[in-house]
């Protein structure tokens, strides 16, 4: 079978890796994922069963208690982040401008004043906010302000970008339409994502691949490859392929939830 | 092929995406040019028209004002009718001829309260500011010095002021003193509280991104401090004028140096009583008027991004 991606080669890779918490939680036990460059990667899982820890894992925001993670093929061409981290809550400056906002991390790393203008206007127009450049935080609905978080995470153009669960808290119409242009973007851009979320409908409309976690300790219970076409539309959503992904994945997310127990 | 359909699809996305953002259906004026910009103005109130900021205006300084006027007329008929002399009680309109008369001594008193007032509030600002900054960088020393700011705070400053005023010689500086350590704690807790408070996520983020110490300070601590920091500035400016007033009552100095505290002193030796209550009156409008353009300082500051400074459309 075609898959609907095409594939490069693998950019991370975590093995046998565990982690407890320093209050007892043993919240990942052999996990083993391997990322390659261009996918869209879902992690699916139950609340709690570590999902979020596995991406602050490899954004180096918490150690391993166990395994490896591996970076491989290290770039260095252009100053680029090696991670782009969306958290759930859009977690804005609310003192700064959305210009300032996504230009921030640009600062951090220290890239020159004019590129970074240039290099945040070209995220910020990416997401479709252009005209919204001077207005603060507060005055941008729920879906903007998420906007905003992701174009801050690509205008450093990261090798990876984790989202954890970055439109939970959105309302059905606002998500769908981040789904899609979040897709139109990675389309055109062809980054790699992880995606965290507890969503099986959600997972299969975004994915090329899904890993399904087990509750906590989680680990990686079964892998799906999505291989519908892309780009993906609400013809998609409907669509009987869909549904039979949908059905296949929910199947396989009550396994691994038994399994754990 | 497949390229060409991407890109069109990608321009159709783009296209919905921005009606998607403009069209905003509850916040859209019908036949309004720039719906866009309505809507990302919902934080802010509209002028209101004259005539409703005349009835707000209205309902919120008229019953206050009423309330005083009142209050001053009972007093002044009472001090008539029942004839009670001005060394016990001086009606009000006696109190205001007295504030006219005395100007010429009571003003310079004024400015030398304001002075020191002024001076304690602007080292205790910047010191505090200071020394918070100083405990953020680690929790050794905030621990190890937290407690000796909570007793410098806790001490009767009465009870400490004869020290300092037998200690410096320089009279204007141990008032100076004596009202920084009133003023100082509330810049020091409320900074440092506002320091410790930064959002996590933020924190992670520039952690992910290596930002040094300094930056995560100067880019991400300092403005989420600033209304806490702002907060605590506001207290201390009416604390500051306390401090120099009980001071100034300590140190009991007379002469062209002394302030409105040592008027207040000499006017009751002398049983001038009414002259008592006119320098009382003008510490009182001296707290208020700080008080108000700190409160004027901090809204300024704020306004754009603070809740506390948002004004709500109702």
């Amino acid at each position: 079978m075609s898959r609907a991606v095409a594939v490069g080669g693998p950019i991370v890779g975590l093995d046998d890796v565990g982690k407890t918490y320093a209050n007892g939680t043993e919240a990942l036990r052999h996990f083993a994922l391997t990322i390659a460059e261009g996918e869209f990667v879902s992690l699916l899982g139950p609340s709690g069963c570590g999902k979020s820890t596995v991406l602050r894992l490899i954004a180096g925001l918490a150690a391993v208690s166990g395994g490896t993670i591996e970076w491989l093929r290290e770039r260095d061409d252009d100053g680029g982040a090696r991670v782009g981290f969306v958290f759930q809550e859009p977690t804005l400056m609310p003192w700064a401008t959305v210009t300032a906002n996504v230009r921030m991390p640009l600062t951090l790393l220290r890239v020159p004043r004019r590129e970074a203008e240039a290099r945040s206007q070209e995220a910020i127009d990416l997401v479709g906010l252009d005209g919204f450049e001077r207005a603060s935080p507060r005055e941008l609905s729920g879906g903007m302000k998420m906007r905003v978080s992701i174009a801050r995470a690509l205008a450093t153009r990261p090798r990876l970008l984790l989202m954890d669960e970055p439109f939970a808290a959105l309302d059905e119409i606002t998500r769908f339409k981040l789904n899609n242009d979040l897709l139109a973007l990675w389309a055109r851009k062809r980054f790699t994502v992880v995606f965290v979320t507890h969503s099986v409908y959600e997972s299969v409309y975004l994915s090329s691949r899904i890993a399904v976690m087990t509750g906590r300790p989680g680990r990686v219970a079964s892998e799906v490859a999505i291989d519908a076409q892309y780009p993906r539309d609400e013809a998609f959503r409907t669509s009987p392929e869909y549904n039979g992904y949908c059905r296949a994945v929910s199947a396989l997310l009550a396994a691994a939830m038994a399994s754990a127990s | 092929m497949r390229e060409v359909e991407v890109d069109i699809a990608i321009r159709g996305n783009a296209e919905t995406l921005r009606a998607g953002i403009e069209a905003r259906p509850q916040s859209v004026r019908p036949g309004a040019p720039g719906a866009g910009a309505a809507e990302i103005r919902e934080g802010e109130a509209p002028a209101p028209p004259a005539p409703g900021r005349w009835r707000h205006l209205a309902s919120s300084v008229l019953p206050p004002v009423a309330i005083g006027v009142a209050a001053l007329a009972t007093w002044e008929a009472l001090v008539r009718l029942k004839a009670i002399p001005p060394y016990i009680l001086p009606g009000p309109l006696l109190i205001g001829a007295t504030l006219i008369k005395d100007w010429h001594t009571l003003y310079p008193s004024l400015l030398v309260t304001l002075a020191v007032t002024g001076a304690a509030l602007l080292v205790a600002t910047v010191a505090g500011a200071a020394i918070a900054v100083l405990f953020a960088q680690s929790k050794w020393v905030e621990r190890s010095f937290f407690p000796y700011a909570v007793i410098l705070q806790v001490t009767p400053i009465v009870a400490i002021a004869p020290l300092i005023i037998i200690w410096v010689k320089n009279i204007q500086l141990s008032l100076l003193i004596c009202a920084w350590i009133v003023a100082f704690f509330p810049v020091v807790s409320n900074t440092t509280l506002g320091l410790n408070s930064t959002d996590h996520h933020l924190l992670e983020l520039f952690e992910l991104y290596g930002a040094s110490r300094r930056q995560v300070l100067w880019y991400l601590r300092l403005p989420s401090a600033m209304p806490y920091f702002l907060g605590g500035v506001r207290i201390s400016g009416g604390l500051a004028l306390i401090g120099a007033v009980v001071a100034e009552f300590v140190a009991g100095t007379g002469g062209t140096q002394s302030g409105l505290a040592y008027r207040i002193l000499e006017a009751g030796y002398t049983m001038q009583i009414p002259r008592m209550f006119a320098a009382l009156i003008l510490i009182s409008a001296s707290g208020i008027m700080i008080f108000l353009a700190l409160t004027a300082l901090s809204h300024l500051a704020l306004k754009r991004w603070h809740e506390s400074a948002r004004v709500r459309e109702r």
